[in-house]
């Protein structure tokens, strides 16, 4: 029997949480169905985490595509289908990429398994994005080094931590109408691989710990540079990405397993700290939000 | 005094027409690269690191190449004698070699645009001060350094040992001398 997973109208990283929650109730062998139909909205982040939804069924998922046009061909833009063909049994017609002119897709969904990969990423963002990230967002030349940075070493943990290949996005939006009042770049990089918990399992933070969970390890390694090797250069991507991330006022949010924490919290914007008993969802999945920067006068 | 193009050795290292220092395999290969050209260069010999043509340098990629380089040459009794001094850094590039610097205890010469050379990452007020009076005097003994910073002798060579042997100064004799310069 096949479980139907209905995606929301909105696929953004709030909204996921409903789709992992439906996810909890199946068993990992089910067969399922994601259902897109109705779905309007996609931000990098829901496009990823449903191919990493797709890298973690035993059995690969059949998939239903958006009914309205206009988004289903933002997400054939988006490369999204290029690569949830392999991994989901399509059950409707997908429309072919159709080139455009400006668009605000600055990284397709792309993926993320070897060295080459991150070294094609960088050069991308760096061709396509950095006048926009200048010009848009107002961010000095050396901000755009700190974007693209920020994206190699979430790239680089994939690589070195997960023990299965990712995938990166990035997109930027018009936020004027919402609280934060101005234009903002999101990236989204997702894995389906072991998770902070089981990759910090022989640290030496685990050793210390009276307790040892998702919430914990994800604290471990985003807040205090853990690695699970001791060498101490180790840890040094990941407080890149937190300094970085402060220093432009953006928002950072990391989800692994069965928790998720948002280490660095703008005024722009409400969320919690720490969640603690998610349903849980393979990997980790890590989100930056960074607004247009605001001159003081 | 050695001048190595750093994209040169990234592109060669990786067979790749890469300028941007990124992943820590990428700090690896690099840096192996390097550590064979380095090898090849007389004892006591200066290599000039050239960043300029670098695009984005991580800290992942910083670590495995920079921090990882001088960790050897700053042992006790190193293999080899060679020192390093980096050149054409942009501010990302800094930010990226000082945090690791500083994650391992160590510190570099760099040579910023207007030609100084500046010391970088894990350095006491006191090892800088000694350090800059080495870079204004040119060659000095530990006498006059002594003299000239107020502290006792035997605290100002155990300072000026130590510059030494993490590679920020060369002693030659009884002498103290910037990099770069004729012993």
């Amino acid at each position: 029997m096949t479980a139907v997973i209905t995606l929301p109208a909105s696929l953004d990283e709030p909204n996921f949480e409903s789709v992992i929650e439906q996810l909890a109730a199946v068993p990992d062998d089910a067969k399922v169905l994601v259902d897109a139909r109705h779905c309007r909205f996609a931000t990098p982040y829901g496009l990823t985490a449903l191919l990493c939804l797709a890298q973690s069924r035993l059995e690969k998922p059949d998939f239903a595509p958006p009914e309205e046009e206009s988004t289903a061909s933002y997400w054939a833009r988006a490369s999204f289908f290029k690569y949830a063909e392999e991994l989901y049994t399509m059950r409707g017609p997908v429309p072919k990429p159709r080139a455009t002119g400006a668009t605000d897709v600055l990284l397709e969904v792309t993926p993320v398994a070897k060295n080459e990969d991150v070294h094609a990423i960088v050069t991308r963002i760096q061709e396509k994005a950095t006048q926009i990230l200048t010009s848009t967002l107002d961010l000095e030349p050396r901000a755009t080094m700190g974007f693209s940075m920020t994206l190699s070493e979430a790239c680089s943990n994939i690589i070195e931590h997960a023990g299965r290949g990712g995938w990166v996005m990035v997109q930027r939006y018009n936020w004027s109408k919402r609280r934060v009042g101005r234009d903002v770049v999101q990236i989204a990089v997702n894995d389906a691989g072991v998770g902070f918990r089981r990759s910090l399992e022989t640290s030496r933070a685990r050793a210390l710990a009276d307790r040892w969970d998702d919430a914990i390890a994800l604290e471990s390694g985003v807040m205090n540079a853990v690695s699970r090797l001791s060498d101490p250069g180790r840890g040094q991507g990941l407080k890149g990405i937190r300094g970085w991330v402060h220093r432009f006022d953006g928002k950072l949010t990391v989800r692994s397993g069965k928790a998720r924490i948002a280490p660095i919290i703008p005024d722009w914007d409400d969320d919690v700290p720490r969640q603690d008993d998610l349903p849980n969802f393979p990997g980790t999945q890590l989100q930056v939000i960074i607004p247009k920067r605001v001159v003081h006068a | 005094m050695t001048h190595i193009d750093v994209q040169s050795a990234l592109a060669e290292s990786l067979s790749m027409p890469y300028h941007d220092l990124v992943t820590r395999r990428t700090g690896a290969a690099v840096r192996t690269f390097i550590e064979h050209q380095l090898s090849g260069l007389a004892d006591g010999s200066v290599a000039f690191l050239d960043f300029s043509r670098i695009g984005v340098l991580d800290r992942s990629c910083a670590d495995e190449f920079v921090a990882k380089l001088m960790l050897p040459l700053t042992v006790e009794h190193p293999s080899r004698d060679g020192y390093v001094v980096l050149h054409g850094l942009s501010d990302g590039h800094l930010d990226s070699i000082e945090q690791v610097l500083h994650a391992h205890g160590l510190a570099l010469v760099v040579q910023f645009p207007d030609g100084i050379a500046h010391l970088v990452g894990a350095v006491t007020d006191v090892e800088r001060r000694l350090w800059q009076i080495v870079m204004v005097s040119g060659r000095v003994g530990v006498d006059g350094l002594a003299a000239e910073t107020g502290l006792a002798i035997d605290e100002a060579l155990a300072l000026l040992d130590s510059l030494a042997r993490r590679r920020l100064v060369r002693r030659d004799h009884d002498c103290y001398c910037p990099l770069g310069t004729a012993a």
